[in-house]
């Protein structure tokens, strides 16, 4: 399918790729990269996550997840204290004695991620050489990395980016050149196991996934490393990925049926699939995507919908959200936006979608209260007060811990915006 | 540096938020990273508060901090008092801000704004929620009320004859432990005495609210972590006295009247008299026989714990195994606590060390927090929330209270209900011979007993409100929780069970046959008992009667 023509010069919208996009800079209200651990430490089953920051790191995850069922869960903070910033104590050390202690206490753990915070940064506690010194210690045991989940550099999905980055220098190189298809970003394991059967049904004889499930089996990378995103946030570890001889295959994301088979499909043509075979494989899946879908369609269509920003996957959500399902887009806000990773998303959008990245909390809720949207995307500080508002709201963060991409999630995905309509038209108090 | 999994309390700012949350027309300007915002749910979320806290972030970045974090603080005050025009502001740093030193209160008054600004300095790496609380309280208070003491020295002039006494209700929080029930309990409590209610702080007071509480003859302090400074200054200011018992419990609301007549100056006898609970009754009645000496484990901040032991032993019966608090600030008063029920006090903070207490206590029943909740599920126990932090579960739609007469009721109920019925327990045993107290017994749903036995409970249940249905990763939650289980019951490789003795166990109720089991095979460990006969099934019977 072709990119939309813009419809003209009167909504203010310049045409594809010179969209304007509104950018206000005041308070934002979005959750830091730490956030990412919540659903990375379930992907990765033998790997530890070690925030290095203070207690509101730890409340933030424990307040953020909204979940305590693990008695140890695969995830802690080790709290800087003030010992730590009067130099009583060497925070080195320190760190060093916890991990330590971590480890004693969780003999399974195979990979530790030192994670860095809003502290961690300010203070300049270099957690690299930390993670170099303890890979030392601990090695062939455990191998320590680090990335930083930083407020200060970092939002909310930024971490998985941050976190896939920091794994992607230790990844083994290819042995040869052969063609071989890395998909990257955490995708729910049902999706994953999706994914592999229809790639191998295709023909693929390689494809791996990033992150692994398992610390043990990381996919190797190098030339003729081809890669699919399968998240939309993931610009550090594309950019190392690339240095390593990895190549990008342009595509939007799979989300929604379409939003699947062009992912699918971006692939299938780089690979040479025969566009016969490709059609055999995906066509029934598609329409079975699209069937499902119908009976979502009469809840959403014409619905007007406006996305606060969150996750980065606000515009994916959103080109699926008008082109599959008929929903009106008043306004698209993203924390951050990468043109060249979203550039095909963006020629999918309809023309006149106000675009915006980051965020003044306060002007963007006066616009969006305004604009009484019929169904509004936000995080879980706004939903509530705007519900009390008399506005239908989704909570965008159910978007992450959902398996939401793939044909046979489409349908989940479009429900996730019909149940809340369909709580509203239901109550009768 | 602490290694910590699941923390009790918050940072201090996070305590201030519970303040200016509470209150109205105040607004708290937080020299703050943008993932601090996520507080904002504590409210909305877990409290299901309808407006969003009043609480604006800086939210600053990397990229600001070679730059000016003071301008962009100050334009955030100035833009915040703009917007939402309050009658008092507070300013302060979160924990990356505090070590940046941007000065808020001295930034904030460069503004020159028209309202008073009350600069909070609160140590996030020494301290955390409730000193936060309890300290913006404070200087909240000391602000406004500073200008209108009388001067240092002068006698508290007696209250004219004919007046009725007045209280202030003092500590009452957002994010509160049934707060919001308890100082309508309170209030109707004093309305009966015949005592006015002049201010009730922080919850739902403005500012003006504030300016008029030395008006009071006397403080009721609510909560002692959030109101135990405040009212110790407003003695000192105000010469206003306070009271000293936490109305929890049917003995101490008797205790709290008496201390408030005193104070009052009145006669609470009549009140005494028409007062009524169903707990005396309902903890004497012959159903609660089977309450006596339940072994009993509790743990939550210092007021409600201290509480709960004394509800739980002289008014339920119970035998306290365990006490122990997460607020060092009150520890003392856990330790003179913990003495009248000969227990070691736990005073920690440290969750893995709380639940390994638990766990050695053998308790029958725990009172703890939600964080409890979780230890006792995992170990097979019954439990009862009775103290922050808190849960969405802990905002009941229905008036709920734990203080007063009718918080002595819900406390009755709350606690007694998760354990079994007297006279079940007793029916059960007499029956327990019939094929219908058998836990292969067919269903009265008709779900056919292999069914059964692999039906696994709703997924998600334990999920406050992300993700009911599914979890991204793993698709089953409920297997990866197994697994993270396995490697605790691991650890402690049970003895090995004769086939007469596995039989012998068969024929205990099912009901109390893993406790059964598990007395069994704790006792064997103990003994060094490799293999479980018949015998060292009666023998741990014997140990472990009373």
């Amino acid at each position: 399918m072709n990119a939309i023509t813009p419809i003209g010069a009167a909504s203010g919208v310049e045409g594809c790729g010179e969209r304007v996009i509104l950018r206000q800079r005041g308070q934002r209200e979005v959750f830091c990269g730490l956030t990412g651990i919540v659903w990375l430490h379930r992907k990765i089953q033998d790997a530890f996550f070690l925030v290095v920051g203070s207690r509101t790191c730890a409340h933030l995850i424990q307040s953020a997840a909204g979940v305590m069922i693990f008695a140890e869960p695969r995830f802690a903070t080790a709290i800087i204290d003030e010992r730590d910033l009067a130099g009583l104590a060497d925070c080195n050390e320190e760190l060093d004695r916890v991990v330590a202690q971590l480890l004693a206490r969780r003999p399974e753990i195979k990979l530790l991620f030192l994670v860095g915070s809003c502290p961690s940064e300010v203070i300049k506690l270099d957690l690299s050489r930390a993670a170099q010194r303890l890979s030392q210690s601990h090695s062939p045991r455990v191998r320590v990395l680090n990335y930083s989940g930083s407020g200060i550099e970092t939002t909310f999905t930024q971490g998985e980016d941050a976190c896939l980055a920091s794994l992607v220098p230790s990844l083994p190189a290819k042995a040869d050149a052969t063609p071989q298809l890395l998909v990257v970003g955490a995708l729910a394991d049902v999706v994953e196991d999706q994914f592999q059967r229809i790639f191998s049904e295709l023909g693929f004889k390689d494809v791996r996934f990033l992150p692994p499930r398992s610390a043990s089996d990381l996919p190797p990378v190098g030339p003729g490393t081809k890669y699919l995103l399968a998240q939309p946030f993931l610009t550090d570890t594309a950019r190392i990925l690339e240095e390593r001889g990895g190549v990008r295959l342009e595509a939007p994301f799979p989300l929604g049926a379409e939003g699947t088979t062009r992912w699918l499909r971006a692939a299938a043509e780089a690979f040479g699939i025969d566009p016969v075979k490709f059609q055999e494989v995906t066509a029934a899946r598609h329409a079975r995507a699209v069937a499902s879908l119908d009976k979502y369609k009469a809840d959403l269509a014409g619905k007007r919908v406006f996305f606060f920003p969150d996750s980065q996957l606000e515009i994916p959500i959103a080109r699926f959200l008008a082109r599959e399902v008929d929903c009106k887009l008043i306004e698209v806000g993203t924390p951050y936006l990468h043109r060249q990773h979203l550039s095909v998303e963006l020629d999918l959008l309809p023309a006149d979608v106000q675009l915006s990245e980051g965020q003044d909390v306060d002007l963007q809720l006066d616009r969006c209260i305004a604009a009484r949207p019929d169904i509004t995307v936000c995080g879980l500080g706004l939903a509530n007060p705007l519900e009390a508002d008399g506005l239908t709201t989704k909570w965008s963060i159910e978007l992450l811990f959902t398996p939401i991409q793939g044909y046979e999630q489409a349908a989940d995905l479009a429900g996730l915006f019909a149940r809340p309509l369909d709580r509203r038209a239901r109550l009768r108090v | 540096m602490q290694l910590t999994v699941w923390t009790y309390e918050g940072p201090p700012h996070v305590g201030a938020m519970r303040i200016a949350t509470a209150m109205e027309g105040v607004h708290y300007v937080l020299h703050a990273p943008q993932g601090d915002t996520y507080a904002d749910l504590l409210f909305t979320m877990i409290e299901r508060r309808s407006k969003r806290p009043p609480v604006t972030y800086t939210t600053f970045q990397a990229r600001d901090l070679g730059g000016d974090t003071a301008e962009l603080f100050k334009k955030a005050a100035q833009d915040a008092f703009d917007r939402f025009k309050p009658d008092v502001m507070l300013v302060g740093a979160s924990c990356t801000a505090e070590l940046i030193q941007d000065d808020p209160g001295g930034l904030a008054k460069t503004l020159g704004l028209p309202i008073p600004v009350v600069a909070l300095e609160l140590p996030s790496y020494q301290r955390k929620e409730n000193w936060g609380a309890s300290e913006t309280f404070y200087q909240l208070v000391r602000a406004i009320c500073t200008p209108l003491a009388p001067p240092p020295g002068q006698k508290r002039a007696a209250r004219p004859e004919g007046q009725r006494p007045s209280c202030n209700l003092l500590g009452a929080t957002a994010l509160g432990f049934r707060h919001r029930d308890d100082v309508r309990e309170i209030a109707s409590l004093m309305a009966q005495l015949g005592i006015d209610v002049n201010v009730i702080a922080p919850l739902d007071a403005t500012a003006a609210d504030i300016q008029r509480l030395g008006a009071a003859d006397f403080n009721v302090v609510m909560y002692p972590e959030t109101a135990g400074q405040t009212t110790a200054w407003l003695k000192r200011s105000f010469g206003q006295p306070a009271t000293t018992v936490t109305p929890i419990g049917v003995g101490a609301t008797r205790r709290f009247i008496e201390e408030v007549a005193a104070l009052a100056g009145i006669d609470a006898t009549a009140t005494l008299a028409k007062a009524t609970s169903r707990l005396p009754w309902y903890s004497r009645s012959v159903d609660s026989t089977y309450l006596t000496g339940k072994r009993v484990f509790v743990f939550g901040d210092a007021t409600h714990a201290v509480a709960a032991a004394r509800v739980a032993a002289e008014e339920l019966g119970f035998k306290v195994v365990g006490l122990g608090t997460y607020s060092r600030e009150f520890a003392r008063e856990v330790r003179e606590a913990a003495k009248l029920y000969d227990v070691e006090p736990l005073i920690s903070d440290d969750y893995l060390e709380v639940e390994a207490r638990i766990a050695e206590a053998h308790p029958e029943l725990v009172l703890g927090t939600q964080m409890e909740r979780h230890i006792a599920k995992r170990l097979g126990l019954p439990c009862a929330v009775i103290s922050a932090p808190v849960h969405v579960q802990d905002f009941p739609a229905r008036y709920s209270p734990q203080m007063g007469f009718e918080g002595a009721n819900v406390i009755f109920d709350t606690w007694v209900h998760p354990l079994m019925m007297g006279l079940e327990e007793h029916l059960l045993q007499m029956f327990r011979e019939d094929v219908e107290f058998n836990d292969t017994a067919p269903s009265h749903l008709f779900v056919a007993p292999s069914d059964s036995a692999t039906r696994s409970r709703p997924e998600g249940a334990e999920s406050s409100f992300v993700a009911p249905s599914d979890s991204r990763h793993g698709s089953r939650p409920e297997g990866a929780e197994n697994a993270e289980q396995v490697t605790v019951v691991e650890a402690t490789r049970p003895a090995c069970w004769s086939a007469e003795a596995e039989k012998e166990l068969g024929k205990i109720p099912f009901f109390v046959r893993g406790k059964a089991r598990r007395n069994t095979e704790r006792y064997a460990e103990d003994h060094r008992v490799e293999t479980i006969t018949i015998e060292t099934l009666y023998d741990a019977k014997a140990h472990y009667s009373r």
